[in-house]
């Protein structure tokens, strides 16, 4: 029976003065949140999960773990996710679990040690809980960097097209396992829907080619190839050159050519399209 | 073998465990290539020498440290870089220095490349124990 008296102590608690307490929690939490939360919304979080917590107290939940805590846990995730959105820090999430012992310490103030007791039950229940929130908030960090990282690596890799019959990838920083398939699926699928038979591969975004990155390249032509296309990797910059020449890479039967603009002209020849300066013209 | 470092030249150890941590190995490479006031030819070759062998150290050597700093002689000034790995060594070293071998998937240009892009390389292996490699490039 000592459990459930213990609960009855900590409901007894939190429910002696639900609407003053739950008010005072609002205010603690608006102040140190600034004006950033609208006042509505936090206060409709908050004493949603006010609810909650005295409910799951009222049906015995021990620690954060506690199967009757599952409310209160939703609630916190539900919270979290959306202060890591909007670019709060940790402590500023987990202030609006912690500001709840702060309310409530008045009223250790004339209470008896039994209040003493269950505030003390309550706070430790409280600290799972504000772990429970930068838990969450971390996780919620974690998948928005992945995220953005993955949506950087779509970013990265245009394929653009430079006339008819041509189409051009830019290459800009570093080249590993991950980006070199993105960058050839995107290449192998741009000249199906281009019909293009040209295709250039721009390294001058590319800071260095060693034998890794030059092994990527060759496969990339070598399958675009396979599918009836001609590669030109230009941009090769004069470290980039000598550098290659004494790795002893061999870019045999591959054209490479120093300017995006030379390796345009050839692809034009290539594809029979003369280009004609005007006399008169002004230059 | 004896380590390139002057006295007063402490080195950063760096550990090379993913292959994000070969894009930083560059990235501190460079920062002491132009430290250093390395001609932009040397400096690419040795960003270049120095990716090959973290990878490798990556790859073969199943991740390991790389020690990077400046080195000093009586002229002249220099990048140094020691990788070192406890992975399963090289058994055939003459072998592994021949251009196209690979016991892996890559070109086999990685380490005999590398030698060919640095001032100074030294290679020390023992089979079972792990290799170490350290590469110099002195500024001109």
């Amino acid at each position: 029976m000592a459990k459930q008296d213990n609960a009855v102590d900590l409901v007894g608690l939190l429910a002696a003065e639900k609407q003053d307490l739950a008010a005072s929690w609002v205010r603690e939490v608006q102040e140190s949140l600034g004006r950033r939360v609208g006042a509505a919304e936090l206060d409709r979080e908050l004493r949603e999960l006010y609810e909650a917590l005295v409910e799951a107290l009222r049906q015995g939940a021990q620690d954060v773990h506690a199967e009757q805590m599952s409310e209160v846990r939703a609630l916190l995730t539900e919270l979290s996710r959306n202060r890591a959105r909007q670019g709060f820090s940790p402590s500023e999430t987990a202030i609006s679990v912690f500001a709840l012992k702060t309310v409530l310490e008045p009223a250790l103030r004339d209470g008896s040690a039994d209040t003493v007791r269950a505030y003390l039950q309550l706070g430790r229940i409280l600290d799972g809980l504000g772990l429970f929130t930068i838990e969450t908030y971390t996780q919620t960090r974690d998948e928005l960097i992945t995220a953005q990282a993955e949506q950087l690596l779509e970013l990265s890799t245009p394929v653009v097209r430079l006339w008819d019959g041509v189409i051009a990838v830019p290459l800009v920083g570093t080249l590993d396992s991950a980006r070199t398939q993105v960058v050839m699926e995107k290449l192998l699928q741009a000249l199906v829907d281009t019909g293009s038979e040209q295709a250039i591969i721009d390294i001058t975004g590319v800071p260095a080619v060693d034998t890794q990155v030059a092994q990527h390249l060759l496969k990339t032509i070598v399958a675009a190839r396979l599918m009836g296309a001609e590669c030109t990797v230009s941009g090769i910059s004069p470290q980039i050159a000598q550098t290659i020449v004494a790795l002893g890479i061999e870019f045999d039967g591959i054209v490479t050519k120093a300017s995006l603009a030379d390796a345009l002209k050839l692809a034009l020849r290539r594809s029979g399209v003369d280009m004609v300066a005007h006399a008169g013209v002004q230059r | 073998m004896t380590a390139p470092w002057a006295a007063g030249d402490d080195p950063q150890v760096y550990s090379v465990a993913r292959s994000a941590d070969v894009v930083q190995i560059r990235q501190v490479i460079r920062a002491l290539a132009q430290q250093c006031r390395l001609s932009l030819v040397d400096q690419t070759k040795m960003i270049t020498a120095a990716s090959e062998l973290a990878r490798n150290t990556l790859t073969y050597g199943g991740g390991g440290t790389v020690s990077a700093g400046v080195v000093s002689d009586a002229s002249k000034r220099g990048v140094a870089a020691v990788f070192e790995d406890s992975g399963p060594g090289i058994a055939d070293v003459d072998q592994a220095m021949t251009d196209g071998w690979t016991s892996g998937g890559g070109l086999g240009l990685g380490l005999s490349g590398a030698r060919r892009l640095v001032d100074d390389f030294r290679l020390h292996t023992v089979p079972g124990e792990g290799t170490t490699v350290t590469i110099i490039k002195w500024a001109r």
